[in-house]
């Protein structure tokens, strides 16, 4: 139940500012300090997600395979991969290195 | 030679829409696919098949998503998940308001073309010269992402049951690497590096002291805090100047 009310909720939120972006008048959230903060707050969140799901085991901090499968997808990123091929580099490498006992 | 002018002009414009599709169709097919990636780490998750396909037809904003069951999966309350899940897709809103500009939709049709306003189809239309190119790529990119991304979720929730333990495929690292590869492009200057690596150390060092869900939202914070100090070394500069 528990599950539903976070998926209404992140339902009704997503579209509401989906929509609200096509009709609030052009202008009306066009200062530069809210145009900056909105183009940053992804990067902070992001950032913190990528960290959290890399380290994180419940509420202790890990080092396992998953370190190794994100240094893969960085190194795909850095050599311009598509998308799914930087999802897959992190996804092998992290089985790989679990198939081979660590982490 | 009136004549001879409209057809050549008739094949460049079709020339462009079969380049602005065929870009179109690339996008919408790479991301698409990912959507396993979604039903995969959803399912992985805990959440039940019906669950993870409702956040796809009805959220449809990926990283959105992912942060949702993410935080579930740890433990968060229904509402810091939801939360989290919300102040990712607030970016959306961003994207509404140049293109609203950019596609003039009539104002019937907005309440339908609001649930395409995401990442991939914001970076096609912005990207093409004329209202007509703008329009045709919106809706090519919309159209192909809304329909494979919620195909592969179904099939990558299916799949995730069949195979059972999906940390054995090192699936769990599916997550974070797409949260990677939306970040990545971000990282433009020092500031969005300033706020990365702030946001990343708030994260990790609230993580073991606060409930699930809620050390995202303080590394949120992160974003102010870095536009303020750098509003500040601006105002020093231009004194001492």
């Amino acid at each position: 139940m528990n599950v539903w009310i976070a998926i209404g909720a992140t339902v009704v939120g997503c579209y509401a500012v989906k929509l609200a972006g096509l009709l609030v008048p052009a202008g009306a959230l066009e200062r530069p300090v809210v145009k900056r903060l909105a183009a940053l707050l992804p990067v902070a969140l992001l950032a913190a997600l990528t960290a959290q799901q890399t380290f994180a085991d419940g509420q202790t901090l890990v080092l396992d395979a998953r370190a190794a499968g994100l240094a893969a997808a960085a190194v795909a990123l850095l050599l311009r991969a598509p998308f799914l091929l930087v999802v897959a580099a992190a996804v092998v490498v992290t089985a790989g290195v679990r198939a081979m006992g660590a982490g | 030679m009136t004549d001879r002018t409209v057809l050549e002009d008739a094949d460049i414009g079709a020339k462009t829409d079969r380049a602005v599709v065929r870009d179109a169709l690339g996008v919408g097919v790479a991301v698409g696919l990912s959507g396993f990636a979604f039903g995969v780490t959803s399912a992985g998750g805990g959440l039940t098949l019906l669950q993870t396909c409702a956040l796809s037809l009805l959220v449809f904003t990926g990283a959105s998503q992912f942060a949702l069951v993410g935080a579930l999966a740890a433990g968060g309350s229904p509402f810091t998940a939801a939360a989290g899940a919300f102040f990712l897709g607030v970016r959306n809103a961003f994207y509404g308001l140049r293109l609203s500009q950019l596609l003039a939709l009539p104002r019937a049709v907005r309440p339908f073309a609001a649930q395409w306003v995401i990442d991939e189809t914001a970076a096609v239309a912005l990207a093409q010269p004329t209202r007509r190119t703008a329009r045709l790529g919106f809706v090519v990119t919309g159209l192909s992402l809304y329909v494979l991304w919620n195909l592969t979720t179904l099939l990558g929730a299916l799949g995730a049951e069949a195979i059972g333990d999906t940390d054995a495929w090192g699936l769990d690292a599916a997550g974070p690497a797409v949260f990677l590869a939306l970040l990545a492009p971000m990282l433009k200057t020092g500031t969005e590096r300033a706020v990365a690596g702030l946001a990343v150390l708030l994260g990790l060092g609230l993580l073991p002291v606060l409930p699930a869900g809620v050390p995202v939202l303080l590394a949120a914070l992160a974003a102010p805090a870095v536009l303020w100090a750098d509003g500040r070394r601006r105002v020093g500069q231009g004194e001492t100047r």
